[in-house]
């Protein structure tokens, strides 16, 4: 179909992706600082004040090499690390398994779950109560303050039960009369039908575990516990770069090295998710279909 | 009964399964909301939920004649009404400049750019943020130029709602748009064919197409907004403010972080957040109704 186009729409066009540009560089415009940042030169870098597009001074990995060396930015990434693989399991699974169940037209008290585990998105016992609860569970300062509470999340609940109801009841019932047991039909026939759902919702919980900071910061005061947030949030936030380890012209220049390690350590914790999240992009629609917050 | 009976011996893993996940959800999320008893108790740790003091509407009242009372309401509401008035807008409107592009190459790129800062921990926005907004940063001195005074942005009471509206529509403008743009990829395209018949032009078109076709989606979503209006996100508050922007940055919940966790004003603290989800709760029912009633389109 081919429409002639006037020149008033031409314009609009023109200006419609100028204004796109211009966007997409302001988003861009601050973690490239941030890169370039990581590799500048650290004296001219601690003097500079404009926005940097390339590394200042000569480019050098120094803020890698102290980054590399300071014991607790490793432990802070391992920690990440663990808390991101076992909260995405944990919850991924707890949610696939409620949808599952709640998403059966054979399981007859399903709506009535649904309205339970809806009101709390509505309505909640706020932070201090929650905060009492783990506490009086016993979960502060260990691991699974971190994991438990925030196990299934409601919205990414109902999104994947709406993506199941979608699924045809005739596959289920002919699993069935080949002996399928429910467990069976959830690994073998929904999980995989529901692949590209399923992904989105592992990418969010995964990105949701990897940037959690304030449960961290509330629940958990043992340093060897800390994820790398917390760790984060001591260097950029407060100025603290614990140097223990790293050699003695490094730790005698503190404040030298002081702004050059803020911005590695920032690239150190973005990288890993800037290289994901891009292959998921064409399924986000997936995983905030507004239809699926009704019924 | 007798029909639910026979329908859990058929399938007996369903209801095992389904009352485990309600159990999570019974422990998790309703016995906090019992634990808001708290908030009519003068609750200490050592004597429990059952043991502790019961005082009334003692501690609410506390929080009406507190100096911080309206501080913090005020504070919550101007933060939330100007987020609403530019940050909610903004996604719809990169969702329609998308919309209107045809190169896809070119799309999907300022789609991924533009979804970029979403995964960015609030830890490290906040610390981009207030890098920029120091002293000598950049954003400080970009203000100069425009006949700001400032020697340091962050620090002053004046620029903080400015900085915490311009980020958060920086984070979430790209992200937020990608349910507007699912509406707009589900509007009918035989409407166009028909209004393009009809001898409408494009602006037309999106007039009379393409705004109503995602119109419940928009009221959908501001129905929800409206849900949180007293909800400030207040991790990046207590992550951005600090004691000289106190006055223009203290809302609710950062209120009640503060005197809850760090002053350890258990009751104090939850009659706080109690009073906040009221009314959060109230203004959605009263959205959803309003819209129902209006737009034939609601949440429930």
């Amino acid at each position: 179909m081919k429409i002639k186009e006037g020149p008033g729409r031409k314009l609009f066009l023109a200006a419609d992706a100028a204004v796109l540009v211009l966007l997409a560089l302001a988003c861009l415009a601050p973690v490239l600082h941030t890169f370039a940042a990581s590799f500048s030169d650290p004296v001219a870098l601690a003097q500079n004040h404009n926005l940097l597009f390339w590394p200042i001074g000569q480019p050098t990995v120094k803020g890698y090499e102290i980054v590399l060396q300071n014991r607790s930015i490793w432990t802070g990434y391992l920690n990440t690390l663990f808390y991101v693989v076992a909260g995405t399991l944990t919850g991924v699974l707890a949610t696939a398994v409620a949808a599952f169940v709640f998403s059966r037209r054979s399981f007859l008290p399903a709506n009535f779950c649904m309205l339970v585990v809806s009101f709390t998105m509505l309505f909640n016992g706020g932070l201090i109560p929650t905060y009492i609860l783990v506490d009086s569970l016993g979960l502060i300062n260990t691991r699974l303050s971190l994991i438990l509470p925030t196990a299934i999340n409601v919205f990414n609940l109902i999104v994947l039960k709406t993506a199941f109801q979608g699924i045809p009841d005739s596959l289920e019932e002919s699993a069935k009369l080949d002996g399928a047991g429910d467990l069976y039909i959830l690994f073998h026939i929904y999980l995989p039908l529901a692949r590209a759902t399923v992904a989105v919702i592992v990418l969010f919980v995964a990105v949701f575990h990897w940037n959690s900071w304030f449960q961290a910061s509330i629940y958990l005061n043992k340093r060897e516990l800390y994820p790398l947030q917390i760790i984060l949030q001591e260097i950029l936030m407060q100025g603290n770069i614990s140097l223990t380890g790293t050699s003695a012209d490094i730790a005698s220049s503190y404040s030298l090295y002081h702004t050059l390690v803020q911005y590695t350590t920032i690239v150190v914790s973005i990288v890993p998710i800037l290289c994901v999240y891009p292959f998921l992009q064409k399924h986000f629609t997936k995983g905030v279909m507004v239809g699926a917050i009704k019924g | 009964m007798t029909r639910l009976l026979k329908n859990y011996r058929q399938h007996k893993t369903l209801y095992w399964v389904g009352g485990l996940i309600l159990l999570y959800f019974i422990v998790f999320s309703y016995l906090p909301m019992g634990g808001l008893v708290m908030a009519f108790q003068n609750f200490k740790l050592a004597d429990g939920i059952f043991g502790s003091e019961f005082v009334g509407l003692a501690q609410f009242e506390k929080f009406f004649n507190s100096p911080y009372f309206e501080r913090v309401i005020v504070n919550t509401l101007v933060l939330s009404g100007y987020d609403l008035l530019f940050n909610f807008p903004a996604p719809i409107l990169l969702a329609f400049l998308l919309n209107e592009i045809r190169n896809r190459a070119f799309k999907r790129t300022v789609q991924t750019v533009t979804y970029m800062p979403y995964f960015i921990s609030m830890v490290v926005i906040c610390g981009l943020i207030v890098d920029f907004t120091d002293s000598e940063g950049v954003v400080t001195r970009l203000a100069h130029l425009f006949g700001s005074d400032a020697t340091s942005l962050i620090a002053s009471p004046s620029a903080f709602r400015p900085i915490f509206i311009i980020s958060n529509i920086w984070q979430s403008i790209g992200f937020n748009s990608i349910v507007f743009l699912a509406a707009l990829a589900g509007v009918d395209q035989d409407l166009y064919e028909a209004a393009r018949i009809d001898g409408a032009g494009h602006f037309r078109q999106w007039l009379h197409v393409t705004l109503p076709g995602i119109a419940p989606t928009i009221m959908i979503m501001l129905i929800l907004r409206i849900g949180q209006i007293m909800n400030v996100n207040f991790e990046k508050v207590i992550l951005l403010y600090n004691t000289s922007t106190m006055a223009t940055a203290d809302v609710i919940s950062s209120y009640v972080y503060r005197v809850g966790l760090l002053d350890r004003q258990y009751s104090y603290s939850t009659a706080v957040g109690l009073f906040n989800s009221v009314i959060s709760f109230v203004l959605l029912l009263t959205a959803n109704a309003l819209s129902k009633r209006f737009s034939q389109t609601s949440l429930f």
